[in-house]
């Protein structure tokens, strides 16, 4: 039962574009829906989806089956609720739900209704990146289908369950993968974040209780609800519950994604499936989940891939993409590029956020071009404090300290060659 | 960019297809970014004129919209040309020499990032991440996914 392993991708295969729907289904698809609207109740599905330990996928890692238990579903009168998918991935080094949005849509959509049956919403947005255009495609054609087969719509499967769902293209911009400033985007506002509380799941959409679940996430759901919250637990190797895609970019010999269980070490995944470093390059360190993480290094090759044990290694488990920094990539140089793009991509919403990236930008700029002065590297510190949790308006700004504070920790070497030797760019490259 | 048109209202086309997207919304507002992009399919780019036709239909002042506009990268206030070629800046994509290929690229079209080519056929621009790293170095070229770049780029998307 190999594919029992790995639920998320087992549809997936070599020769084969997609799935259809004839092939979603000849795996047990839309069974997890039938039994769902057949057998359970709405706080049934939370219950077992809380049960099952799923965290979401996004990169916060909080228990969805919870977030879904915090939405108002009795109160008289009933109002609308929705539920929003978060396809906008734009988390630099992050590619893992492109995969499933294009060769498994199905497998999102069941979970798309299962989930919205899970906390009463009559109508489901899946906003998605501009730029995933044949996502969007496989999308719309799957929607189809799955209209055509009762699957969504009016009274779906004869229940009293109802959903539309809507596909809403975005327009480019990063911050709306923060579930706030997304809410602001389909509303049609500039995708600033809103504060909180109220949270989503009381005040979102319009003011309407709104879930935001990232695609892979929602992907898990078919599985929990045909297998049961036992087997999914039993798919972990270590505190976590189930599988997820990890991935692996930079000098890697087979850059790629691998569906493994949670709690897989890093080593395992960066030498048995990304085959170790191509030939001439060692590895120096690595971002384990996109841009916004702390560097590890070599000594934490063994730490597993899972939410806690990531966090007390010192960074985050993020999206589970690692990105590779290889020997003969300058690490100050990596981090000058990753704040360039937060700086770019800040809303403007908050002082700190908006003057304080471009600060670090020209901070950093200044080193690597052989201007840097002993002080830049204290200021560089404070701003990673003055930028961090608390201080800000949303995430964007600590999550864009997470690879500066670690640099300046691990590899603070590198930025004084350049100060203290007036090493210039290039004689670096 | 069709210049004979009037570009002070709005197509029955463009109509056509932002009314479609008016139900699946609370209200008329919300279609501001599907009506931009909308727009922009049809006259390939947003000028004023058309930022202001699309605020009188959307019944939201031209500022408002002007806010959202320019909020999005992939709204163009300035003219393109026919083909826009978006080349990956960010982290997987830079280690593996992005900028050396997005740099000959521009130096072959004699255009520097964001500049239209003198024949009015080629924008190059920089884009963030485009989700596929394990392809890098990447680009896109009119909407379409051109991974696994070399330093042969100039024949890899232009074809020459």
């Amino acid at each position: 039962m190999a594919t029992m392993d790995r639920p998320l991708t087992q549809n997936i295969r070599t020769g084969r574009a997609f799935a259809t729907l004839e092939d979603y289904r000849k795996t047990g698809g839309y069974e997890g829906l039938k039994k769902t609207l057949a057998d359970l109740k709405p706080k049934d599905v939370q219950q077992w989806v809380k049960d099952a330990g799923l965290r979401g996928r996004g990169g916060a890692g909080f228990s969805t089956g919870l977030k879904w238990s915090l939405v108002p579903i009795d109160q008289a009168p009933a109002q609308p609720r929705y539920l929003v998918i978060n396809a906008d991935e734009m988390e630099p080094g992050t590619f893992k739900d492109r995969l499933l949005l294009e060769k498994d849509p199905h497998q999102l959509l069941e979970g798309i209704v299962i989930a919205a049956y899970a906390i009463q919403a009559q109508t489901a947005y899946i906003f998605l990146r501009a730029e995933y255009r044949l996502a969007a495609e496989r999308l719309t054609r799957a929607m189809q289908e799955a209209r055509a087969a009762h699957y969504i719509g009016a009274h779906i499967l004869d229940s009293d369950f109802s959903l539309e769902i809507h596909l809403h293209t975005s327009a480019g911009r990063y911050i709306c993968g923060e579930e706030s400033a997304l809410l602001n985007a389909l509303e049609g506002k500039r995708a600033t974040p809103r504060p909180k509380p109220p949270f989503a799941v009381v005040s979102g959409l319009w003011g309407r209780p709104t879930v935001v679940n990232n695609v892979e996430t929602l992907c898990n759901v078919p599985h929990i609800l045909r297998h049961g919250a036992d087997w999914y637990k039993g798919l972990g190797r270590g505190a976590d519950a189930g599988t997820k895609l990890f991935g692996a970019s930079g000098r890697v010999k087979k850059p790629g994604l691998w569906e493994l269980p949670m709690g897989t070490p890093i080593r395992e995944i960066l030498e048995d499936h990304a085959d170790g470093m191509k030939d001439g390059y060692r590895l120096r360190g690595f971002l384990p989940g996109g841009a916004s993480t702390d560097f590890l290094l070599p000594e934490h090759l063994d730490v597993p891939m899972e939410f806690d044990t990531v966090a007390k290694a010192g960074s985050r488990m993020g999206t589970g993409t690692i990105i590779v920094l290889d020997d003969k990539t300058c690490p100050v140089q990596m981090v000058l590029n990753l704040e360039r793009f937060f700086a770019q991509e800040s809303c403007g919403w908050c002082t700190p956020c908006r003057d304080g990236l471009p600060w670090t930008v020209t901070l950093l700029q200044d080193i690597v071009e052989g201007r840097g002065r002993p002080e830049d590297l204290d200021t560089l510190s404070r701003l990673t404090r003055m930028l961090g949790p608390g201080n800000t308006f949303c995430a964007l700004a600590p999550g864009a300290m997470e690879p500066l504070q670690s640099a300046l920790k691990y590899f603070r070497e590198d930025f004084e060659r350049y100060i203290f030797q007036n090493r210039t760019l290039k004689e670096a490259v | 960019m069709k210049a004979e048109t009037n570009t002070r209202s709005l197509s029955a086309a463009e109509i056509d297809e932002i009314n479609a997207e008016l139900p699946h919304y609370e209200d008329k507002s919300a279609v501001s970014i599907e009506a931009l992009k909308i727009v922009q399919k049809h006259r390939g780019w947003i000028s004023d004129d058309s930022l202001v036709a699309i605020a009188e239909y959307l019944k939201i002042s031209p500022a408002q919209l002007e806010g959202v506009a320019t909020f999005y990268n992939l709204i163009y206030r300035r003219p393109v040309g026919k083909n826009v070629i978006h080349v990956c800046d960010s982290v997987s994509c830079w280690m593996l020499g992005s900028d050396r290929l997005s740099e000959k690229l521009c130096r072959h079209l004699n255009v520097k990032p964001g500049e239209m080519s003198q024949d009015g056929e080629y924008t190059v621009l920089p884009i963030v991440c485009l989700g596929a790293c394990d392809r890098a170095p990447v680009a896109m070229v009119n909407g379409e996914l051109r991974p696994d770049l070399t330093d042969n780029i100039v024949k890899e998307l232009l074809g020459e």
